[in-house]
């Protein structure tokens, strides 16, 4: 059965006309408040279980554990054009954790870029919606990623270019703690602070566990805040699913000049569907239909 | 040859503005120190990190810069594959990686430091060109080409310095063998430090009576279908020489195209399934198969089947 039948469908629609309607060719800035996040990040959390559950595949885990990140960066700090996705002068976010995508897809179709209901069509032959992200099919993607631990690199390169360029755009960039274990991360935390890109913010969604478990028993990362400061990074900690926490850690790392800021956002993998908190089995492994239906009751 | 790239880079960083250029704490080596001397603040050595160097690269060409980034043919593709496939190949972005000291050639510093598989790695990636200039004269037309073309480029130069085959009105044509020297009885396609060599061995098998047709393949990917199957049709043997495994390289790419378009016998000058250790250039192209007496040795081979 699938899931339109089930009737889930109208709720995804609900949202076109509540978010991106509303906000359509217009340059977001600092428009949401809090409780206006909170209802959007309700939304992309029923998206990720909606599409994911759909395609019967993908990665539920890392994309929940994300979803306060990506609300408050598209709907309070990015300057960006969803009708211009190209916009010379906008933001820059690059998704370094490409297994993510459920999450930046639904954020993007919220934000706009493309219709909410091309959310149902992720991971299928010819869909724009590619299991990770590609940036040369999806509208707002920036990056191709998926082989994790060239993101951070790929950012500065962005960074670098509004350097030289003198634009003000500002470069975020979204890592998984795992994802840390590669030894690109580190060379790119070297250069990050080695050519002083302030313009560039990382954060990393900290929610303990990869694929084959918890982080400290597959590598142990720690000590994670004393590494990235050991690397010239101005580090700030935030409890990852506080909206307010959030939004004033992006507005305290923009003052902050001559060193690139970390923010590491303490999370929950699987964070708001009960079953899927703090377990490893949702990393890649999608609900299937009877977990779709009490993980949407759980978001209602 | 790497004397001609640093120089040309500055030449190309005066004409325009968007060109930086990356190393990997070799640019002595491979000359973009030129560059970084002229436009410091254009040029970012990322230090003994070439995996971050080349998704740097990648970043600034997506943001609109056009990024050279230069390290050892033995290092990029070798040490940062994936980084070259899903930074750059994958999103089809506009990076020139330019990389020096390929094939064995480079002598003394040994295996670690030899490049023999770099054509194959880099060859199979969607959407690279693969120029393998023969010399100085080319190398500079080479990386203008690059330079004024979009897409992703990998350019590999070698240490020695290689006699030139050109003079200075000639132009690079990309996609384009060039026929070196006309022949009847036999081919000889070459790349790199090999095509001097494949002249040489065509004068000396000119007195054998031989009439032996020379073709500089330099760009190797997309490769000239069209001059191969001529040269196979009107010579009836090929021979390809190249400073690489014997599989993956120029021969192999050669084959697959006789294969499906002019059958012909032909024989593979290269190293074969081995490493090369420590040596002079000279006594590791002699060891390893390389030098214009074992073309020869391949030409007569390969009439004997015709």
């Amino acid at each position: 059965m699938s899931l339109s039948e089930e009737g889930n469908l109208p709720s995804i629609s609900d949202s076109v006309t509540t978010s991106a309607n509303s906000m359509k060719a217009e340059v977001f800035s600092s428009s949401a408040s809090v409780a206006e996040m909170e209802a959007i990040a309700k939304r992309l959390r029923r998206h990720i279980i909606t599409m994911t559950g759909k395609a019967g595949s993908g990665h539920p885990g890392g994309s929940l554990s994300a979803v306060e990140i990506l609300t408050a960066l598209y709907f309070g700090v990015l300057r960006h054009k969803p009708s211009d996705p190209q916009w010379a002068d906008r933001d820059r976010f690059i998704l370094s954790k490409g297994h993510a995508a459920p999450l930046l897809y639904a954020t993007l179709a919220e934000c706009g870029y493309f219709p909410v209901d091309e959310l149902l069509t992720l991971r299928q032959m010819d869909s724009r919606l590619q299991g990770h992200t590609d940036r040369t099919v999806t509208p707002g993607v920036e990056m191709s990623a998926g082989a994790l631990g060239q993101g951070l690199s790929f950012a500065i390169g962005v960074a670098l270019a509004g350097q030289l360029n003198s634009q003000d755009y500002r470069v975020y960039v979204l890592l998984g703690d795992g994802e840390c274990d590669e030894g690109q991360v580190w060379e790119g935390a070297m250069a990050a602070a080695h050519f002083k890109v302030d313009n560039l913010v990382a954060i990393v969604d900290n929610n303990g566990q990869q694929i084959d478990g918890w982080n400290r028993d597959v590598m142990n990362l720690d000590p994670f805040p004393g590494k990235w400061q050991a690397f010239g990074w101005h580090v700030i900690e935030v409890d990852g699913h506080n909206l307010a926490q959030l939004t004033e850690a992006f507005d305290q790392a923009k003052p902050v000049k001559g060193q690139p800021t970390v923010i590491i956002a303490h999370t929950i993998k699987g964070k708001g569907v009960s079953f899927m908190e703090n377990n490893p089995d949702f990393h890649g492994k999608a609900p299937n239909a009877e977990e779709v239906k009490i993980a949407l009751k759980e978001l209602e | 040859m790497r004397e001609t790239y640093g120089k040309t880079l500055v030449e190309l960083g005066r004409e325009n503005q968007d060109i930086v250029v990356l190393d990997a704490d070799l640019s002595r080596s491979t000359m973009t120190k030129i560059f970084a001397r002229e436009f410091p603040e254009r040029f970012f050595d990322c230090g003994i990190a070439e995996q971050n160097m080349v998704s740097i690269a990648a970043g600034l060409a997506a943001s609109g810069k056009l990024p050279f980034a230069s390290t050892f043919a033995v290092f990029a593709p070798g040490r940062c594959f994936d980084q070259i496939r899903m930074s750059i190949a994958q999103p089809g972005l506009n990076v020139k990686l330019v990389t020096s000291h390929g094939g064995i050639s480079v002598g003394e510093d040994g295996t670690s430091h030899h490049s023999i598989e770099d054509l194959a790695l880099i060859g199979s990636l969607p959407g690279f060109t693969v120029i393998v200039p023969a010399d100085a004269i080319e190398t500079a037309q080479a990386v203008r080409m690059a330079a004024a073309s979009y897409g992703p480029f990998y350019i590999r130069l070698c240490r020695p310095k290689v006699p030139p085959v050109y003079t200075e009105s000639y132009r690079f044509n990309l996609g384009k063998a060039v026929t070196m020297r006309q022949g009847r009885d036999v081919t000889v396609i070459a790349i790199g430090l090999m095509v001097a060599a494949a002249l040489e061995a065509a004068k000396n098998l000119g007195r054998e009576g031989i009439d032996c047709r020379v073709l500089n393949m330099s760009t190797l990917k997309p490769i000239d279908e069209a001059a191969i199957t001529q040269a196979a049709a009107e010579t009836g043997a090929i021979i390809t020489a190249e400073e690489h495994l014997e599989h993956g390289g120029l021969g192999s790419i050669v084959a697959q195209v006789l294969a499906r378009h002019q059958p012909v016998p032909m024989e593979f000058v290269a190293i074969k399934d081995t490493y090369a250790r420590s040596g002079k250039p000279a006594e590791l192209l002699q060891r390893h198969g390389l030098t214009a007496k074992d073309i020869e040795q391949g030409v007569r081979s390969a009439i004997a089947r015709k």
